[in-house]
């Protein structure tokens, strides 16, 4: 008799590219996570550890130390501290959620309704996913500025509703909802607001969840260069051109600025961690047709 | 046939006469298009909020970009129409914007591909692992790109003392006995610039592509193993990337726009301007003239090149894209 000893063999595969194809996706990954990994460490670090030669990558003795010279720091500035937190959330919160409504608003006509223009208008918004927001920041200035919104939130968050590819990805997964349940809530009477806000709104939740991390992305450090021009008040900056002014303190200052980093990215990545399957669901339909 | 004669008197009804024949086939058309504007105008409303913004700061700007580029302008006296001279005096007096033009392609020609084949790669690799670790996977690779300004800690891991961790590297190793001072060395700006931006470039366009690679039918592997695919290579080639052709397409549009709009961490990591402008690029030029120096025309005149470039590149890489696996 004679046991065949059948392994269940992956198709096309051998084991040396195997390996040898890991070991490399073990590298990149490590060169991808290292200055992650040192961003956390030395945020822990005392400050003789920061300079040591040669420099660690983990901490030995962790300290809460650079979190508290922080609270120190903020003490002196005459707008707390509490104000640039704030800010920070507001903006990334507000310009999200109006984000993902109008995007979904405007993406949900696009996909499912016909009516004239419809395929010039998506075809502008696929062009200009094609170049950056910096091909347009001087007529943007002059915009902003026309419209008086000149050191105000709206500065920062009109243009964030208005991002390209939030639609853009809302429209491609929306196209996937099954008419007949369109049509089933038509024949009941629906307006097609109705249909938009209490049909489709909760069957392309994984796209929302996908439109708020991009947001987020945008909007949560996104102070560095566009807030700078917009916003000259100091009680409406955000937390992370207080981080720029922090670094300006210079070497002394490094453990406070790990300590701030590591806050910083803290958030997003923690939603990411939460959203990530219903993004990489939303992401399946993202695809460009010809 | 009697419908037919039936309805002839009320389409010639709607004849203006003395008109021609073009003049009346488009009032016809856009009588017809206004009753579908009209019939679905909750489409139009569902809409205009998010167009109205769309067009101020995309739309608008854009055309007003092209035709400022024409002119003189500096925001407090009108603009003054001078024609092709913005043009000339990038491309011919200009000698800093032609370096930033030489650095934007040098850096676009090396990142922009390996950032889209390592996307796919990795995106590849991690599709054959088992979900938990693909979920952590992912989350490693995808990190750096959300984690906003984190990117500055490469300035500690390049610092130019010996406690920058490239430098007591290369130095206990013995491959120098000085430290470098890496962010202010015109011959190494270019190249660390470069490094972070691949670090950062697993973004939007790795997710699309790991969502793609999970969509990807799976009896075609079968399909294509009794038709003779040997290895993994050949898979890839005649079944995976055809059938992900899509996702390809989207994910050129986001690595080109991003390799060619790179400024932020030029100017945070290396400083503005950079030394011997190692590190200027079309962006940080734009920046230069347009929030600084305040000449909106000439500023808009960079804009409209670097729209025309990204425009191209992107059409190119479509028309190219369009081939794989055939």
């Amino acid at each position: 008799m004679k046991m065949v000893l059948k392994i269940p063999k992956r198709l096309n595969r051998s084991l040396g590219v195997d390996l040898l194809l890991f070991v490399l996706l073990g590298g990149v990954a490590c060169f991808m996570a290292l200055p992650l990994v040192f961003t956390i460490s030395n945020a822990f670090k005392p400050i003789d550890e920061i300079f040591t030669f040669p420099p660690k990558l983990f901490v030995r003795n962790p300290t809460f130390k650079n979190f508290t010279d922080l609270v120190g720091i903020f003490s002196d500035s005459w707008v707390p501290f509490s104000r640039y937190v704030f800010n920070t959330f507001f903006i990334a919160i507000v310009g999200t959620a109006g984000h993902v409504i109008l995007a979904s608003a405007a993406a949900y006509p696009l996909a499912k309704l016909r009516f004239p223009g419809k395929k010039l208008m998506f075809n502008i918004v696929v062009l200009s996913l094609m170049f950056t927001v910096y091909v347009t920041q001087v007529p943007n200035y002059m915009m902003i500025s026309y419209l008086g919104l000149i050191n105000t939130y709206w500065a920062i968050l009109l243009p964030a509703f208005g991002m390209t590819l939030g639609l853009y990805l809302m429209k491609q997964f929306m196209e996937q909802i099954p008419d007949a349940l369109l049509e089933a809530g038509k024949i009941d009477g629906a307006s097609e607001y109705r249909i938009y806000w209490q049909i489709v709104m909760p069957i392309v939740r994984p796209a929302w969840l996908t439109l708020i991390i991009f947001s987020l992305q945008n909007l949560w450090t996104n102070g560095s260069v566009t807030s700078h021009k917009y916003i000259y008040s100091e009680q409406l900056k955000t937390v992370d051109y207080v981080f720029g002014q922090i670094q300006n303190g210079g070497l002394v200052r490094t453990g406070p600025v790990a300590a701030v980093t590591l806050l910083m990215m803290i958030v997003p990545i923690t939603v990411f961690i939460v959203t990530q399957s219903s993004i990489i669901q939303t992401m399946s339909t993202s695809g460009l047709k010809e | 046939m009697k419908q037919q004669i039936a309805e002839r008197p009320v389409i010639t009804g709607a004849n203006v006469p003395g008109r021609g024949a073009p003049g009346r086939m488009l009032r016809r058309r856009a009588a017809r298009v206004w009753t579908e504007m009209k019939k679905n105008r909750h489409a139009y409303v569902l809409m205009a909020p998010y167009f109205i913004i769309f067009c101020t700061f995309t739309v608008i700007p854009v055309l007003l970009s092209f035709i400022l580029s024409f002119s003189n302008f500096n925001l407090l006296e009108p603009p003054k129409w001078i024609g092709w001279q913005n043009y000339a005096r990038l491309f011919v007096q200009d000698d800093i914007f032609l370096i930033a033009l030489k650095n934007t392609l040098l850096f676009a020609a090396i990142t922009g591909p390996i950032s889209y084949i390592a996307c796919f790669m990795f995106a590849w690799l991690i599709n054959e692992l088992p979900p938990k670790l693909r979920a952590l996977l992912t989350l490693v690779l995808y990190a750096p790109s959300i984690s906003g300004n984190t990117y500055l800690i490469w300035t500690l891991l390049f610092a130019g003392d010996s406690y920058g961790f490239a430098n007591s590297f290369l130095m206990k190793w013995g491959f120098i006995m000085e430290p470098i001072q890496w962010l202010q060395d015109s011959r190494y700006v270019l190249m660390i610039l470069i490094l972070v931006q691949l670090w950062l470039s697993l973004g939007t366009s790795f997710l699309a592509f790991i969502a793609g690679l999970q969509n990807v039918d799976r009896t075609m592997y079968e399909a294509g193993s009794i038709d003779g695919i040997r290895n993994r290579w050949q898979e890839l080639w005649f079944i995976t990337l055809p059938a992900m052709r899509p996702q390809l397409m989207f994910g050129a549009v986001i690595q080109i726009a991003s390799a060619f709009s790179v400024a932020e961490i030029s100017i945070y990591l290396i400083g503005f301007p950079s030394v011997d402008y190692a590190a200027h690029t079309i962006v940080t030029h734009l920046v230069d003239y347009g929030t600084i120096r305040f000449e909106m025309g000439y500023a808009s005149a960079i804009a409209t090149v670097l729209f025309t470039i990204m425009l191209t590149v992107n059409l190119v890489t479509q028309k190219l894209l369009g081939k794989v696996g055939e």
